[in-house]
């Protein structure tokens, strides 16, 4: 049983809020053609750090996969050699994979992890069509070699001693002219 | 840890001395140290360098209380440490929990020992389990007053190739020290230095080598002392534990088994003050790789007659190839191998009486001789514990014939040490003095091998005395009589100690030929009628079947179709060369195995069973005590030996009742110990000395020989760190043996036998002369090499063949 007020004016208030919208500025972001920049410390993929000759700075202790609430993260570590260096010190992530799928963002891995090597990044695309390409190895979290620095297996080039890179000292500044070079 | 429990045996009343502790009166045992009465009314003082088992030293200083009387009417001016005060009567002691000083005390002892200690839980292999952790959380300070730089030591150093240090970490409790003089004996790690720069160390040419090292990691209150196995492998929080019992010896020593997906971690050792306290050897601790080894066997294998080669085959279709060669063969004998746990020897046992028929099963896998297969059915199978560890300490003496317990039973050794060190005085009857005989403070019985049972006879024995008779004395004629009549005659208590965990089970499930389950002996009409009814069969094989050595000898001949081998390593038995002739030559042979071996790769089919790790069972130690444990490795998928045994059983028509582990226990403690008349030893006579015996002739000496605890073995592969600790082979000899065979000590001296010769450096040693000592599985394994074993005749030469 409608009254009078629900059959003649209610439509016409409603089409008023259509009409009143059209001179407001949309809120819609015409992603994916328009990419918003997100909030600068918004939790996006992860990223495995270097050190700034290049070497990982993950360690292979597993505290990111201990702290992890979704049971997202899985490490395996192993030990440098004198052939072979992956980080200073002695041991490195040889195994390295997040699984997306279980991944929530929370961020306690970042918190966990003692040497930094363990951030996030803004990146928030992480969509795919199948489980596999959802788990992210090691090659695919870690920073990309930035000028100076040289895909690892190598021997340390900041120090001889493990404990400088801990301290922050960085390879002398070498001035460059075409393309990175290593200080030697 | 341990808490020693009073000795039941001990009839003197104890006498108490009261006290106050937090205002609450209690009564404890003169000579209790306050720290452990603290503990008695629930108070836990905190402790780094304070352990049950090590004497008080007083180190650390963490465990400060306040005591206001002293027992004397006069109070102690300042905090003492309650891990070296022992109570007095009247006492009044002022723990942390209601005196203010002592906690004051115990907050800044923590904050000193935190000063320099790093602050790297994160990455420490003791994180989560460590006490620093624990009681700076518990009774330390919430925030860090300490802002300079901690001093820095460069780590790991390595102390051997097994133990690293971490001296940032160390807090100087000295446990590792202590326990290494007092316990093992091997005072290889000492603190260095003085004041700030004090850190634990080694001499810089002599590395840490002691059987007993890994004990320290495990005692190390802190993470400084770490194993290089385990260093960084896994968090406490990450494992999962579980007790377990070794395998490597026959102490059946308590550990706990720590495995993460799927895999065994590391080993510590369990507590259990009846039989290793809180110790156990490094074999025990790190020799846990051997069972996934890439020659690991996962799936059945058949011998393919067209091809010759070993193919993988399904479970239904190996049983039935195994069962229908056996139905086809003619004579069968079954060699189980000392390795078993007593369920599965249990299985072997009823395998080869009611599905083969036969009497022809023997456990040991070495030298042996009939004298030894009476004696242990005689006087050893089914007896219930008798010796004990405990015993030892109690005992006027202890006697070794045959038995070297450093390199053979290692946790016996430890209680032995501490015996010896209260006062209990220890005799060898060997051929030298060896490193562990000098640290059980022992006397040595120079003896020629083979001369046991003469010297035995002539040594003077009290009736608190303790023989115990190893393994070795099989081969030597007359010497496990010599050791029962010793022990009638003077009143001596005895007991066997052999090498193996499944020595003893075996004996007492029945894996020998003239004996059944239970020692029921296999020539008696009533107890084979008794086994047979247990059983659900009509009859059993009445012969008494063959040996281990007739075994060989009759498949080598050619008089046996069908041989069922287990665990045994070929090298280790009496002529290897003759038993890789045989398992060639036998028609048909049927291996149960772990891992690929030299039994196998002669096989026409291999089963693959599981390692103690991956099943439940129980071992039997060398007191006859059962030490049972749980299948580790709950998701492996490996078969028990029981199982693989009822499934051939199942297809050759004659099922043996018992398909699993539970089953084969419940029946085998259902057939209980035989109460009807034993087999009775009769005894044998040593054969006469010869007058060779003592003198080199011809370049001719007498080989003495045993396995050291580290060796060349199959169950140590995969542990590297462990094998690289090893002693170095040597041979020893006495110099006048050396410069009649013209050997130069420090040379290399050869040793040859009728199937060949080894090498080894040359020892001179205080030793009788015409003998030579050479370890038995040390880089060369002197069965196969030589074909001689212990007490046979070699001949010495120098140099390099």
């Amino acid at each position: 049983m409608s009254t009078l007020k629900e059959t003649l004016w209610d439509p016409v208030a409603g089409f008023g809020v259509t009409f009143r919208t059209m001179f407001k500025k949309p809120v819609t972001e015409k992603y994916p053609f328009e990419k918003v920049p997100t909030a600068p410390r918004f939790h996006g993929r992860h990223q495995l750090n270097r050190w700034p000759d290049g070497l990982e700075k993950c360690v292979g202790c597993e505290l990111c996969a201990w702290a992890c609430p979704a049971d997202a993260i899985y490490v395996e570590g192993a030990s440098n050699t004198e052939d072979e260096r992956f980080s200073p010190g002695e041991r490195y992530g040889r195994v390295y994979q997040i699984n997306y799928l279980r991944c929530i963002l929370c961020g306690l891995c970042i918190e966990a992890c003692p040497t930094r090597a363990l951030t996030m990044t803004n990146e928030y695309e992480l969509a795919d069509d199948n489980r596999a390409a959802l788990i992210y190895e090691k090659d695919d979290l870690l920073a990309p070699l930035l000028p100076g620095m040289l895909e690892p297996p190598h021997e340390m080039l900041i120090s001889d001693d493990h404990h400088d890179y801990y301290r922050g000292k960085s390879l002398p500044i070498v001035e460059t002219t075409s393309g990175p070079e290593t200080a030697s | 840890m341990t808490v020693t429990e009073p000795n039941p045996t001990d009839t003197t009343p104890v006498e108490l001395v009261t006290l106050t502790i937090d205002d609450v009166e209690v009564s404890v045992p003169k000579g209790t140290l306050v720290i452990r009465a603290a503990e008695l009314i629930g108070t836990e003082i905190p402790r780094f360098c304070d352990h049950p088992l090590l004497a008080p030293v007083g180190a650390c200083r963490q465990c400060l209380v306040e005591i206001p009387d002293a027992g004397n009417g006069r109070g102690m001016p300042k905090p003492q440490a309650s891990c070296t005060i022992e109570v007095a009567p009247g006492m009044v002691v002022r723990t942390q929990v209601t005196s203010p000083v002592a906690e004051k005390a115990q907050e800044g002892m923590l904050e000193f020992l935190l000063a320099n200690h790093p602050l790297d839980c994160p990455v420490c292999d003791k994180g989560g389990e460590c006490p620093l952790q624990n009681q700076s959380l518990s009774h330390g300070a919430s925030e860090s007053r300490f802002i300079e730089t901690k001093r820095l030591f460069p780590k790991p150093l390595p102390l051997s190739s097994n133990v690293l240090l971490d001296r940032e970490r160390c807090v100087l409790c000295q446990r590792c020290t202590r326990f290494q003089s007092e316990i093992a004996g091997d005072p290889f790690i000492a603190l260095l230095e003085r004041g700030a720069q004090q850190q634990i160390g080694i001499a810089p040419d002599v590395p840490f080598g002691s059987y007993f090292s890994g004990n320290t990691i495990q005692i190390c209150p802190v993470g400084a002392l770490t194993s290089a196995d385990y260093r960084f492998r896994s968090r406490p929080f990450d494992l999962i534990s579980v007790p377990s019992v070794s395998e490597h010896d026959a102490c059946g020593s308590a550990i706990r088994v720590d495995h993460r997906r799927g895999k065994v971690m590391r080993r510590l050792a369990g507590d259990d003050p009846e039989v290793n306290e809180e110790w156990i050897t490094d074999k025990d601790r790190f020799a846990f790789t051997w069972s996934r080894q890439a020659d690991r066997l996962t799936t059945p294998l058949v011998r393919n007659p067209a091809t010759g080669e070993l193919e993988p085959t399904s479970w239904p279709g190996a049983l039935a190839v195994a069962a229908r060669g056996l139905a086809a063969a003619a004579g069968k004998a079954v060699l189980t191998g000392g390795r078993l746990t007593v369920e599965d020897a249990y299985a072997y046992a009823k395998f080869a009486r009611v599905a083969l028929g036969t009497n022809n099963i023997d456990f040991r896998a070495r030298p042996t001789s009939k004298e030894e297969t009476e004696f242990l059915a005689a006087k050893v199978a089914g007896t219930p514990v008798d010796v004990t560890f405990a015993d030892l300490e109690r005992a006027t003496a202890v006697v070794l014939v045959g038995l070297e317990p450093e390199d053979e039973a290692g946790t016996l050794f430890l209680r032995l040490r501490k015996a010896s060190r209260q006062g209990v005085q220890v005799f060898a009857l060997g051929t030298h003095t060896t490193r562990g005989l000098t640290k059980m403070n022992g006397t040595l019985v120079p003896t020629v091998p083979g001369q046991e049972a003469a010297a035995l006879a002539e040594l003077a024995v009290s009736p608190g005395t303790i023989i115990l008779a190893g393994e070795r004395l099989a081969t030597i004629p007359g010497a496990l009589s010599a050791v029962a009549t010793k022990a009638t005659e003077s009143g001596a208590r005895w007991a066997w100690v052999p090498r193996r965990a499944g020595d003893r089970s075996a004996l007492d499930a029945g894996c020998l030929p003239n004996l059944l389950p239970g020692a029921r002996p296999v020539a008696s009409a009533e107890a084979r009628a008794d086994a047979a009814a247990d059983w659900g069969v009509p009859s059993l094989p009445d012969e008494v079947g063959l040996d281990t050595d007739a075994i060989i000898a009759a498949a080598a001949s050619g008089e046996l179709g069908a041989l069922v081998v287990a665990g045994v390593d070929v090298d280790d038995l009496a002529d290897p060369a003759l038993a890789r002739d045989a398992l060639r030559s036998v028609d048909f042979l049927v291996s149960l195995e772990v891992r690929a071996s030299a039994v196998t790769a002669l096989a026409d089919v291999v089963l693959p069973v599981a390692p103690p790790v991956e099943k439940a069972g129980t071992f039997i130690n060398w007191e006859g005590r059962q030490r049972p444990f749980h299948q580790v490795l709950i998701d492996a998928p490996a078969l028990t030996d029981v199982r693989v045994l009822a499934g051939i059983a199942e297809e050759l028509g004659r099922p043996i009742g018992i398909r699993t582990t539970a089953e084969a226990a419940a029946e085998w403690r259902e057939l209980g110990p035989w109460d009807g008349k034993r087999i009775v030893f009769r005894g044998r006579k040593p054969a006469a000395a010869k007058t060779a015996a003592g003198k080199v002739v011809a370049g001719r000496v007498v080989l003495d020989t045993w396995k050291q605890l580290i060796d060349g073995g199959r169950l140590q592969d995969g542990a590297d760190f462990l094998r690289q600790t090893a002693r170095e082979p040597v041979l020893r000899a006495s110099e006048a043996t050396l410069t009649a065979c013209g050997v130069q000590p420090g040379q290399r001296a050869t040793l040859t036998g009728p199937s060949g010769s080894a090498s080894f450096i040359a020892e001179a040693a205080f030793m009788p002369e015409g003998v030579v000592w050479a370890p038995t599985n040390s880089g060369v394994h002197l069965g196969a090499a030589l074909g001689v074993a212990h007490g046979g005749r070699v001949s010495l030469t120098g140099g390099e063949r």
